[in-house]
């Protein structure tokens, strides 16, 4: 589905069918770097069970016409300017990395309008090194890499994929190589300055679910718990052997914790 | 802080793309020799019909022991992925099946292996799709060879049998420019003396059959997608970019992104055209795989000392080996081919046809067949076998002359392989 939202061409995949007024919407919010694809399995099958989905990919991503957003306040207004346009009177959000922050400050910002959040692979707060931030902000090849290799359990290169012939680290450098000079590093600066995390985790009113990987080397489990610890109506599904890229290393584990968090 | 690391080529060889298996701890990879997969439930199996999770469902499509070859040529390559095929020539029918409907065109080096050449000048004609030929040396001649409907730009990395280099960067700019990709058939180089994807090749497959098993034991081909070609921004691939009735209407493109192409390619193509590789051979390409990081240098090493003793010998005319200055691609192979130019190369004798017979049936080492990229050296007269079909004239623009032999530097020992050398072109130079 393409929208005009600021002006500007938005994208998002709805798995194919219509929204339906009738149905409950889930919002997709990938990562840095990254776009709606990365959800594919997850939002697929949402999108043939009953739920509106919509799989966004923010501005300057995917299909969607830049810039880029420069903070997570820019993102979590752009997703409700898509709420708006549809006129959804409920939404859940579930986000991935950063796109988890913008659904912490979503429910935070329209308690009215959430339904229920799901943060996967989030830590606060999201500080990103010095190291990584510089390699992005000079657009040089080697924050790809940070990505990538940091982006994924330390046994991937090691391991099969459990998407049949696919290269895991391959394919994420594929999707950062055509990222237009400077998203990476306004994503990351985007997460590194994000300061409102505990006070937007004191006014949520909804059930929050937490999806962390075990040996995640991005956002380690212990650096979401002080978050989880703020959020009353929140639990938690640790995924023992995925890294920060949950929905490609643990497709399985993660789609059955998001199946369980929506059944009710 | 120093950035992190990829594992080393060497590293990935032996382990990309395989754990050792959940079920029994087995550190080989099993060989899992089964058409199909129990699913849990019928949710499971819904789901997997439908995309919903990943997994197998039947062999054809996908196979664990498969995959881990798949993955593992990707890792090497530097791949976003790959599709495993029964053989190399099924890989680049399956490559362009995926990417065009009749009515396309393609434009193709002239120097290639004759089965492409059969491919792409006659059996694809009568489908539909036309290819032009041009000389792998003339990057204006791929230029204008362009039409609104050319879908593919195509070469081998090194041409059969002239070992022509294909410049990757200029023929791959010229694609691009013209909203295209270009695909390139990197078997006589393997990824261990080139990666066509760091210079901007976008698809690329291999005949496993030859270096990456290298044993000469299996059949079998991998076909691998960089991921990087824009489809959507190129406009010219609805075929990827339209919702497409024959799997769920779907747009490949919109509903994955950079896995559009194997996406399409595995659920069409392996589903319809149906020309997967079997289990057993994938488990013995991955044996040849472990150890071809050892391997190619012993090759390459071997080639360059034989080529050396061709040179020396006045019964050879010419040598068509890139290393040697007088080839027209040394300056391009040092650029392209730091590593090395492999151990498939092709010489003239004098005397011609004639001389070739004596020569080839003298030989008692090497091995008078059609294949390459074997452990064992190999040698063969094109003219009269694998580019038989060719015309004079074709065979004339692929390099190809009435006393050309090629031969296929394998592991032995290298002075067994020149003694053997050197006895048959004493026999082939003899007065009858």
């Amino acid at each position: 589905m393409q929208l005009q939202i600021n002006g500007r061409s938005a994208f998002a995949y709805t798995a194919a069918h219509e929204i339906d007024p009738a149905q409950r919407t889930i919002v997709f919010v990938h990562g840095a770097g990254l776009d709606h694809s990365w959800w594919g399995l997850q939002s697929r099958y949402f999108g043939y069970h009953g739920f509106n989905v919509l799989a966004v990919d923010l501005p300057a991503h995917g299909r969607s016409e830049g810039p880029p957003l420069a903070s997570v306040g820019e993102m979590t207004d752009w997703v409700f300017a898509w709420s708006e346009k549809l006129k959804i009177e409920k939404i859940s959000l579930v986000g991935h990395s950063m796109g988890s922050l913008v659904a912490l400050e979503f429910a935070a910002r329209h308690p009215q309008l959430a339904e229920k959040i799901v943060l996967i692979g989030t830590a606060y707060p999201m500080k990103v090194s010095e190291a990584f931030l510089d390699a992005a902000r000079r657009n040089d090849p080697s924050a790809y890499d940070m990505e990538t290799i940091w982006g994924h359990a330390p046994q991937v290169p090691f391991s099969g994929n459990p998407n049949p012939g696919m290269w895991m680290y391959g394919d994420t450098l594929a999707r950062l190589s055509r990222l237009a000079p400077g998203v990476l590093h306004a994503d990351l600066a985007a997460c590194n300055a994000y300061a409102e995390g505990f006070e937007s985790a004191a006014k949520l009113k909804c059930p929050a679910l937490f999806i962390l990987g075990g040996r995640d080397m991005m956002t380690p489990p212990r650096s979401a718990q002080d978050l989880i610890n703020r959020i009353e109506k929140s639990r938690c599904v640790q995924i023992a052997s995925s890294g920060h890229s949950l929905m490609a290393e643990a497709p399985d584990a993660t789609l059955d914790a998001l199946i369980g968090f929506f059944a009710d | 802080m120093a950035g992190p690391k990829y594992p080393g080529f060497d590293t990935l060889a032996l382990h990309a793309g395989q754990s050792p298996d959940p079920a029994t701890g087995a550190r080989a990879v099993p060989i899992y020799q089964t058409t199909s997969y129990v699913f849990r439930d019928a949710a499971h199996a819904a789901s997997l019909f439908n995309m919903e999770r990943a997994g197998h469902v039947y062999s054809r499509i996908s196979n664990p022991t498969v995959a881990v070859l798949e993955e593992r040529v990707a890792a090497l390559e530097g791949g976003a992925g790959a599709i495993a095929t029964a053989s190399g020539q099924a890989a680049l029918h399956l490559a362009i099946a995926t990417l065009m409907d009749a009515g396309s065109h393609i434009v193709a080096s002239a120097a290639l292996y004759g089965g492409s050449h059969n491919l792409l000048g006659y059996t694809l004609k009568r489908f539909g799709i036309e290819t032009t030929f041009v000389s792998p040396r003339n990057l204006e001649e791929f230029r204008k060879a362009i039409k609104p409907n050319t879908r593919l730009l195509f070469g081998e990395t090194l041409g059969n049998p002239g070992l022509d280099v294909l410049d990757i960067p200029a023929v791959s700019a010229i694609a691009h420019a013209a909203g295209l990709p270009l695909l390139v058939d990197a078997t006589f180089t393997t990824p261990y003396l080139m990666k066509p994807f760091e210079l901007g090749a976008d698809l690329l497959y291999h005949s496993a059959t030859k270096f990456l098993g290298g044993h000469g034991v299996a059949i079998g081909g991998v076909l691998v997608d960089a991921g990087r070609f824009d489809w959507e921004k190129s406009g010219k691939f609805p075929q990827l970019t339209a919702p497409y009735p024959g799997f769920h209407n779907m747009d490949f493109e919109e509903e994955s992104g950079t896995r559009a192409f194997l996406l399409r390619a595995r659920r069409e193509g392996l589903r319809d055209f149906g020309a997967c590789m079997a289990p057993m051979t994938a488990f013995q390409i991955l044996q040849g795989i472990e150890t071809l990081h050892l391997r190619m240098p012993r090759h390459v090493e071997s080639t360059r000392k034989i080529v050396a003793f061709l040179s020396s010998k006045s019964s050879v005319e010419k040598i068509l080996y890139p290393e040697i200055p007088a080839h027209p691609d040394h300056a391009l192979a040092k650029r392209l081919l730091p590593r090395g130019c492999g151990a498939v190369f092709s010489f003239d004798l004098k005397g011609g046809r004639e001389a070739g017979r004596r020569f080839i049936e003298s030989l008692r080492v090497f091995s008078h067949l059609a294949n390459v990229g074997d452990a064992k050296s190999l040698v063969i007269h094109p003219a009269s076998t694998t580019h038989y079909r060719m015309s004079d004239q074709d065979l004339k623009a692929a390099g190809i002359g009435p006393g050309t032999v090629r031969l296929s530097i394998g592991l032995e020992d290298p002075e067994d392989l020149i003694q053997d050398l050197d006895r048959a072109l004493a026999v082939a130079s003899k007065p009858k």
